[in-house]
């Protein structure tokens, strides 16, 4: 079965991969850790195999380019009088629940991407595995780690 | 889902907002907008414009040929790099908009005829040289590609021509001054003599 235009994995995968990042690096650089994974995915798009799961695929180039933004905000000098990032502690759930999604941004980068990836990219254990380049036992486990080390902020 | 940190996380992952960006135009600078297309209304119904870096690429009916269809044979022949980007297509829709107006007899577009083969090639090359408001038969058109016997066969390609409308596979009639098919219906055919009679 020959690719579908790139276009369709756009209007299916787009809304999941922009969140994912979202809660991975926030809302400000998200705007370019997504624009710099659907062009490596509009790259590297016509190599794909065809029948690939293409959300997994999609979920490891953002995870990849989450990563790099993450490394180049680190190395980023913080500017004196800089705000702190704006986690509003009193947000309810079901808004922009920035006080939690800080909290997993503090998670280290496995426990990090098993935990928004189940939860926002709506990946099962196996493709967790997958996107992690990991055995399906690691991923449970680092998934699991992560929500114990969640609940132990939050209880 | 009973547990209060988990349910708090997938409530929290469906509010989260995708930023919008423009990835067309990112994908454009990038070089790597192999296909952009955009589904476009006009007298004649909507349409799908396709375009490359070479020039306009497809013109369909999208009541006749289903969209979805168009693009997957593109992705297939062409390439899969296919983005939706209305704003690559402002010249053939602005060039489009105005011949339906009567205000453009001739398009000054490049075209890619990647779509168009062998024979089919040669039959559009020499409909493409029929002057607005003028027509010629299947017979004259084969006669002139040195296939005189071959006038059903120029019917066909025709009938297949890629980039109608801009092609004027429409100013292609049978003798004796019947109308014959087109691709997007007879109809259809007789509007767009009409508009080029004035």
């Amino acid at each position: 079965m020959p690719l579908p235009p790139f276009q369709a994995v756009l209007d299916e995968h787009r809304d999941t991969v922009a969140r994912f990042l979202v809660a991975w690096v926030g809302p400000q650089e998200a705007e370019d850790a997504l624009q710099e994974t659907l062009i490596s995915a509009l790259r590297a798009y016509p190599r794909l195999r065809a029948g690939s799961n293409v959300r997994a695929w999609m979920l490891t180039i953002a995870r990849n380019k989450a990563m790099d933004s993450h490394r180049a905000r680190a190395r980023r000098p913080v500017l004196v009088g800089e705000p702190l990032e704006s986690g509003s502690a009193d947000a309810m759930p079901g808004e922009q629940d920035e006080e939690l999604w800080h909290a997993v941004r503090e998670l280290p980068p496995k426990q990090r991407a098993a935990v928004t990836l189940r939860f926002v990219g709506d990946l099962s254990h196996g493709e967790i595995a997958t996107v992690l380049d990991c055995s399906e036992a690691a991923a449970r486990r680092s998934l699991h780690e992560g929500l114990a080390k969640l609940r132990g902020e939050f209880a | 889902m009973s547990d209060p940190l988990e349910a708090r996380l997938a409530a929290a992952a469906r509010a989260l907002e995708a930023p919008d960006v423009d990835f067309p135009a990112r994908a454009r600078d990038a070089g790597l907008a192999d296909v952009a297309y955009t589904v476009e209304p006009s007298p004649l119904g909507e349409l799908l414009l396709a375009i490359t870096p070479r020039g306009l690429l497809k013109v369909s009916y999208a009541d006749i040929y289903p969209s979805d269809a168009a693009l997957e044979d593109i992705s297939r022949r062409v390439s899969p790099r296919v983005l939706e980007d209305a704003s690559a297509l402002d010249d053939v829709r602005r060039e489009l908009d105005e011949y339906f107006a009567g205000r453009r007899r001739d398009f000054d577009l490049p075209l890619d005829r990647t779509l168009m083969r062998g024979f089919g090639r040669r039959v559009l090359d020499r409909t493409e040289r029929i002057p607005y408001g003028h027509v010629a038969t299947y017979g004259e058109v084969a006669r002139d590609i040195g296939s005189p016997r071959a006038s059903r066969a120029t019917g066909n390609a025709l009938g297949a021509n890629p980039i109608p409308i801009v092609v004027p596979c429409h100013r292609v009639i049978r003798s004796g001054g019947v109308i014959g098919n087109y691709g997007g219906g007879p109809e259809r055919k007789i509007q767009l003599l009409e508009l080029e009679r004035g």
